[in-house]
């Protein structure tokens, strides 16, 4: 796995809270076995409805690092959420805060998602609705979000970085690694004994 | 000071620790449905490893199973291959199947603790946000992704950070009218829709004492919506004799070892929490949702707020949802017209909650105009009701009788509102398109507020029905 220490790349401005997963990717692409194709269907029914949608505004097209509100992806657990951003061409998410699933279905692809202060937010979108082809870099050595002149801090959870910038965060490796100890955990587990 | 019941479950879980500083946690039982597996195994093959401990997964259909013409192969093509994939994937890792000739196939939420597989002190996950349910038995009951659906496949495991707990006490006597779901919607708005990130909610208080398992389930399920990631109610007498008898449930000699186990994990008088809060159940009256999340809602003798009403950073979110969801601030919600009543999902399609709904059914009709559709949780949930001739109140009353499955809580199957439709329903969930339409609208509220309203044709109050 490879290490992630810095996404740098253009924004895309969603300064918007409370952004649920059945509006990332609407229930119905959710009929597949795979997740090729679902970048295309990102945010489809918002975007249907707000034809001035970022993700349909040319001038974001080559966004890397999504700006978004409180709350970003809450509700359903289907990692076809962060799959079809990243595959949309997401590789970075900065939020006011972010619901558990979906920040960790997010770090099991290798995608950062920080947080940062809300007003500090929305500077950066405006920033970037300004000036489309600003680099935003999400550091995670230094937990510092940067553009232009300006450097905010950012944080995520010391697990998620830490297994991020050493290029651990496929865990099934590390997980397989430990069959012996896992054996002995079901053996001392009271229900997977008889409750002997 | 002791340690809550959350604390002693994780603790006996623990195999050890990652270098990211993560806890490597045992799964004690894995349920797998149609939607969030197909990938996960396909992990595996690539991979080339094998399922774990096979015998500790239980696989189910749910999502995508039409509830009416039920015939192989489906009509949505794209459903039917999803159906195939999980029969070949089941098949060939060795996992059982509930299919659709299986009286035990269900809402995979639903199926678990019927069984008697959801137990207490387990841990338990499934690829699915809901997986908070389970949580009614005491248990760490977990939603997780796809990805970690095949590290749990392949190793039993799952990489995680342990929770807070946060005790949440309702405290006094329910009104008559006022149900579980209510209780449920009533603690996200009290707690906000984000309240619950980080936590774990332990529920206590003379409330839950007092519930049943299925209104338990009811409450945990809607943890998620809250923010928590799993909620629990501690195992007790109630919890037990639920499970006495079950198909997966210990027999003999052996229940009564478990039972006592069981028992010993509850949270003690002195047990610590991070944090605890406390509510008054005569607060708590039936409440419907007017907005996008599910903490946008309102007792139902009130009117919606003003948007002034809200913190400032909430009101763009507030005047969003007022937009779709075409209502007017400050208006009564009793009186709105609705043109779809959902009666289904498994936060209230078990059998306490088709009686509920069949006694505001009972002797009425569905308004004219309106189309209502009652969704059993599980085949046997169904058999049960038609064993009480609930079918009969139902079909009387002009609701359409369905077969088990999600169906319009989620609309992966052929059941979806149309257009700006406004459905009342008994699902979790009220986000923007979330019921099948992309423009379509939902008020979510209890099984039997549901029935009002379906008889009504408007939002009302189940209070003035019920006598
Ligand atoms: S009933 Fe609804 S919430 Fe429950 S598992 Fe099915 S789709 Fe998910």
């Amino acid at each position: 796995m490879s290490e992630v220490k810095q996404i740098t790349g253009a924004g895309v401005p969603l300064f918007l809270d409370d952004i649920d997963t059945d509006r990332i990717i609407p229930a119905r692409f959710l009929r597949c076995v795979s997740f090729d194709g679902l970048g295309e269907h990102a945010f489809e029914d918002d975007r249907k409805q707000d034809t001035n949608h970022p993700f349909d505004d040319e001038r974001f097209a080559n966004g890397k690092v999504l700006v978004s509100g409180r709350n970003f992806g809450c509700g359903s657990s289907r990692e076809h959420a962060p799959q079809s951003l990243m595959r949309w061409g997401i590789q970075a998410v900065i939020a006011e805060s972010f619901a558990e699933i979906f920040f960790g279905n997010c770090t099991g692809l290798g995608i950062p998602a920080v947080c940062a202060d809300r007003e500090e937010l929305k500077k950066l979108a405006a920033a970037i609705e300004a000036q489309p082809d600003l680099e935003v870099t999400v550091d995670l050595e230094a937990l510092q979000v940067r553009y232009g002149d300006t450097a905010i801090s950012c944080t995520t959870t010391e697990e998620a970085r830490s297994a991020l910038v050493s290029g651990q965060w496929d865990f099934l490796g590390q997980l397989l690694a430990e069959q012996p100890a896992i054996r002995s955990t079901a053996a001392s587990l009271p229900y997977l004994s008889n409750f002997a | 000071m002791t340690q809550n019941l959350f604390n002693k479950v994780y603790d006996q879980h623990v195999v050890g620790q990652l270098a990211s500083g993560q806890d490597q946690i045992f799964v004690g039982r894995h349920l797998i449905h149609e939607v969030t597996s197909p990938q996960a195994f396909e992990m595996l093959r690539e991979r080339g490893l094998k399922v774990m401990f096979p015998e500790r997964t239980l696989a189910t259909v749910d999502h995508i199973i039409p509830t009416d013409d039920q015939a192989r192969p489906f009509v949505d093509l794209l459903a039917e291959q999803m159906m195939s994939a999980i029969e070949v994937n089941c098949a060939e890792f060795g996992v059982e199947l509930l299919k659709l000739d299986d009286q035990r196939q269900g809402i995979v939420h639903v199926v678990g603790p019927e069984q008697g597989l959801t137990q207490p002190g387990i841990t338990l996950v499934c690829g699915d946000s809901h997986t908070s349910t389970h949580g009614a038995f005491g248990n760490i009951s977990l939603g997780i992704g796809t990805s970690q659906v095949a590290q749990v496949l392949a190793t039993q495991t799952l990489a995680m950070k342990r929770l807070e707990v946060r005790r949440i006490e309702v405290n006094g006597t329910l009104a008559s009218g006022v149900f579980a779901k209510d209780v449920a919607l009533h603690i996200i708005r009290v707690l906000g829709v984000e309240g619950g990130v980080g936590y774990a909610y332990e529920y206590a208080g003379t409330v839950f004492d007092a519930m049943d398992m299925e209104e338990r389930m009811t409450v945990c399920n809607m943890s998620i919506e809250g923010g928590a990631r799993c909620g629990y109610v501690n195992p007790d007498e109630t919890t037990v004799e639920y499970l006495r008898g079950r198909p997966l449930s210990p027999q003999g000699e052996e229940f009564e070892r478990a039972a006592e186990w069981w028992l010993s994990l509850a949270s003690g008088p002195d047990a610590e929490f991070d944090d605890v809060i406390k509510i008054d159940a005569a607060d708590i009256e039936p409440t419907v949702t007017w907005g996008i999340n599910p903490a946008q809602s309102v007792g139902v003798s009130k009117a919606i707020p003003a948007v002034s009403e809200f913190p400032e950073h909430e009101q763009v979110g507030v005047q969003e949802a007022l937009e779709f969801m075409d209502i007017q601030a400050e208006a009564p919600i009793a009186g709105l017209k609705i043109d779809v009543a959902f009666i289904g999902s498994c936060t209230n399609s078990r059998i306490s909650d088709l009686r509920e709904a069949a006694a505001v059914a009972k002797g009425n009709q569905v308004a004219d105009g309106v189309r209502a559709l009652i969704v059993p949780g599980s085949q046997l949930v169904r058999q049960q009701a038609e064993s009480e001739g609930l079918d009969k109140v139902f079909t009387e009353a002009g609701f359409e009788w369905r077969s088990a499955g999600c169906s319009m809580c989620l609309a992966m199957n052929p059941d979806k509102l149309q257009g700006r439709e406004i459905s009342a329903s008994s699902s979790n969930r009220n986000f923007k398109g979330r019921q099948g339409s992309p423009t379509g609208r939902t008020l979510l509220m209890s099984p039997a507020m549901v029935a009002a309203a379906a008889v009504n044709g408007c939002v009302t109050d189940v209070r003035n029905m019920l006598g």
